[in-house]
């Protein structure tokens, strides 16, 4: 019997070319099966990518129309999409260095336009696909390809620039946490607006290696679980205590206005 | 639908570049502020919601270019426009267009450069950028190059039926004298038009190749949520779309898909390839000119003949893919060929592979400025007889 999430994959391009271990694939199984409980017509689901491991992963294997595009690009890319056929379920597949790093301008961007795009953002806290490199979300002092002497640079919260940005629906879960992330992608998914759902996702070929000194998944989600706080512990915890938590939970959720249907709105008569 | 009756009024080049795209059926715009490009933006904002469409002003350059393949990709013709600033800002999307075979248009009213340079002032200094855009090989983006109001009317009309027909890239290589020059131009009626239209194709096709790699055979586009599981990608595929292959069938994989790109561009047999020649038949010197030097160069050219000189001059409508079967033609016999460019010399290069050993080619060179006549005719005196 094969996997009942399997119709929404080309199981004849598979294997992956994902390391064993990788995080990236329980956030697509989580993404697919929101798709799948909010019975969507994955024919009228289109998803963009950047560049990265989540890219990789989330276009091709998955056998409905999607794009891999250019590094940092997928923003605009689906906002063009969305313009014109606002009926469509949008989803750009991101990650922290494809967000966080080369598409910031246009991550925040979509986010105060507004536009009804879910974005699945995949942070493994360094960039996995190019080898092992610093990331804008790796923690200060972290060793990486690129930073062999420790990381002298602080890293973002993408979740707070979504919701300085204006984003009606934030939040944060880790693959530690898929029960919570479905249900998180299932919201965005239902809702018309730009919703920015970040996946805090493990990279054991790289992260692990180099920063964790562990290439076990096993290890890395246990450290996820362990780290873990809620938005409600992390309000009661000062500055050194939080370092290196990782706060999970909604940051924000609520409803406005979105782009494509505004536009509509504007000009009917 | 909007009316558009045969009429003739007076627009600025900016102006009748944006109407052209509205009736060639354009229904996306996607820009950021420009000069000298920034009224084709205001146009299109002003008049893009009265036929269905949609206007959005981007971020940058490189979410206007990429925004307008994602609404391309969605079903709808698509455009943008910018300057020499923005458009080197494009070159990746570009290359993405190329490479996933995603038809748009580009307007690049070029400015003085590189860099800032100066806003306001004109130079035809992006000629061999929009020749090769992006990086990789492809060989040649289309571009053509207007000199009238009424032919960024015309040639904005032509690159959206190229670029769908062909599912490329079209880049309509203005300059600020053109996009801010008034004069009469005439609107057609668009039954009048012959518009290339997306082929609506029903899925599913179990054997259906996405990307079919024959040469000038172009695919039909099928639109997002259109039911075709479509892979698009800017990585190189199988025809099939697969982006996974043998590493040793690589190389033979990307030649395909690489010479088909190119093969659909120069081997296809559109007549856009186009030089407008005047006194061809008997001239001993030739004025090889494009865009709004070509104006100064033809009225140089009729007081040169007024003065018994056989003096010529051809214009490329169409820059790339550079039409030399044609211009070699109109230069086999001719002793003088002076190319007049705003810029240091850019096609001139080209011309002078085109003719003949026996053929001199010389160069005026300016910047920021059109020639005058004087400068031309001094010039003609020196080589013509």
């Amino acid at each position: 019997m094969s996997h009942p999430l399997m119709k929404y994959l080309r199981e004849d391009w598979m294997p992956t070319l994902l390391c064993p271990g990788c995080g990236d694939g329980t956030v697509l199984q989580c993404m697919l099966r929101a798709v799948e409980n909010l019975r969507i017509d994955i024919d009228r689901v289109a998803i963009v990518a950047g560049i990265g491991c989540h890219a990789r992963l989330g276009t091709g294997y998955i056998a409905a129309d999607s794009m891999w595009s250019l590094h940092g690009r997928a923003f605009p890319i689906a906002t063009g999409i969305k313009l014109v056929d606002p009926g469509l379920h949008v989803v750009v597949l991101t990650g922290d260095g494809d967000c966080g790093s080369i598409g910031l301008s246009h991550f925040l961007h979509a986010a105060r336009r507004n536009i009804g795009v879910l974005a699945l953002c995949f942070n493994n806290s360094i960039y996995g696909m190019t080898g092992g490199q610093v990331a804008p979300t790796t923690p200060k002092g972290a060793i990486t390809k690129t930073t062999p002497y420790g990381n002298l640079e602080y890293p973002m919260d993408l979740c707070a620039l979504a919701q300085t940005a204006g984003a009606p629906y934030v939040a944060r879960w880790t693959t530690a946490h898929p029960r919570q992330l479905t249900r998180s992608i299932e919201k965005a998914l239902g809702k018309n607006g730009f919703s920015f759902v970040e996946a805090v996702t493990q990279c054991p070929t790289y992260f692990g290696r180099y920063t964790l000194q562990s290439t076990k998944a096993s290890d890395i989600l246990r450290l996820f679980l362990r780290n873990s706080v809620s938005i409600q512990q992390s309000k009661k915890l000062n500055p050194e205590e939080l370092a290196g938590k990782i706060v999970i939970g909604e940051f924000v959720d609520t409803q406005k206005p979105e782009l494509a249907e505004q536009y509509q709105l504007q000009f009917r008569n | 639908m909007a009316q558009f009756p045969a009429s003739s009024i007076l627009l600025q080049g900016s102006e009748a570049c944006a109407d052209a795209a509205i009736l060639a059926g354009c229904r996306f715009f996607a820009g950021y502020p420009i000069t000298p490009a920034t009224e084709i933006a205001e146009r299109m904002a002003s008049k893009m919601p009265g036929v269905g469409g949609v206007f959005i002003q981007m971020e940058d350059e490189i979410a206007s270019i990429t925004s307008v393949i994602g609404a391309s990709w969605a079903g709808a013709k698509s455009m943008t426009a910018t300057s020499g600033p923005g458009f080197s800002l494009m070159q990746e999307g570009i290359g993405l267009a190329v490479m996933s075979e995603t038809p748009c248009v580009i307007v690049d009213v070029q400015r003085l450069g590189p860099c800032q340079g100066f806003a306001t002032f004109p130079m035809q200094g992006d000629v061999m950028q929009a020749r090769w855009g992006s990086h990789g090989d492809s060989r040649s983006n289309i571009v053509l190059a207007p000199a009238s109001p009424q032919e960024i009317f015309d040639l904005t009309i032509e690159a959206f039926n190229l670029s769908e027909r062909l599912r490329t890239p079209v880049i309509v290589l203005s300059d600020e004298i053109v996009a801010h020059m008034r004069e009469r131009v005439i609107i057609p009626r668009i039954e009048e038009l012959n518009l290339e239209r997306r082929t609506e194709t029903t899925p599913p096709h179990k054997e259906f190749k996405f990307h079919e790699l024959s040469g000038c055979d172009v695919t039909p586009m099928p639109r997002l949520g259109s039911g075709y599981k479509l892979n698009i990608v800017g990585h190189l595929r199988t025809e099939e779309g697969r982006v996974s292959m043998p590493a040793q069938e690589v190389p033979q994989v990307a030649f395909k898909l690489l010479s088909h790109l190119a093969d659909k561009i120069t081997a296809a047999d559109w007549d856009a390839k186009r030089i407008k020649a005047l006194f061809a038949e008997d001239s001993r010197t030739m004025l090889v000119s494009y865009g709004s030097p070509s104006r100064t160069v033809e009225s140089a050219v009729k007081e040169a003949r007024k003065a018994g000189l056989k003096v010529g001059c051809a214009r490329l409508v169409t820059l790339w893919p550079f039409p030399e079967d044609q211009l070699q033609k109109i230069l086999e016999d001719v002793d003088n060929v002076i190319v007049v460019e705003m810029n240091l010399g850019q096609i001139m290069d080209k011309v002078k592979e085109v003719v003949g050993r026996s053929t001199k080619v010389t160069h005026v060179p300016k910047v920021g400025d059109l020639h005058t006549t004087d400068e031309l005719l001094d010039r003609i005196k020196k080589v013509a007889v």
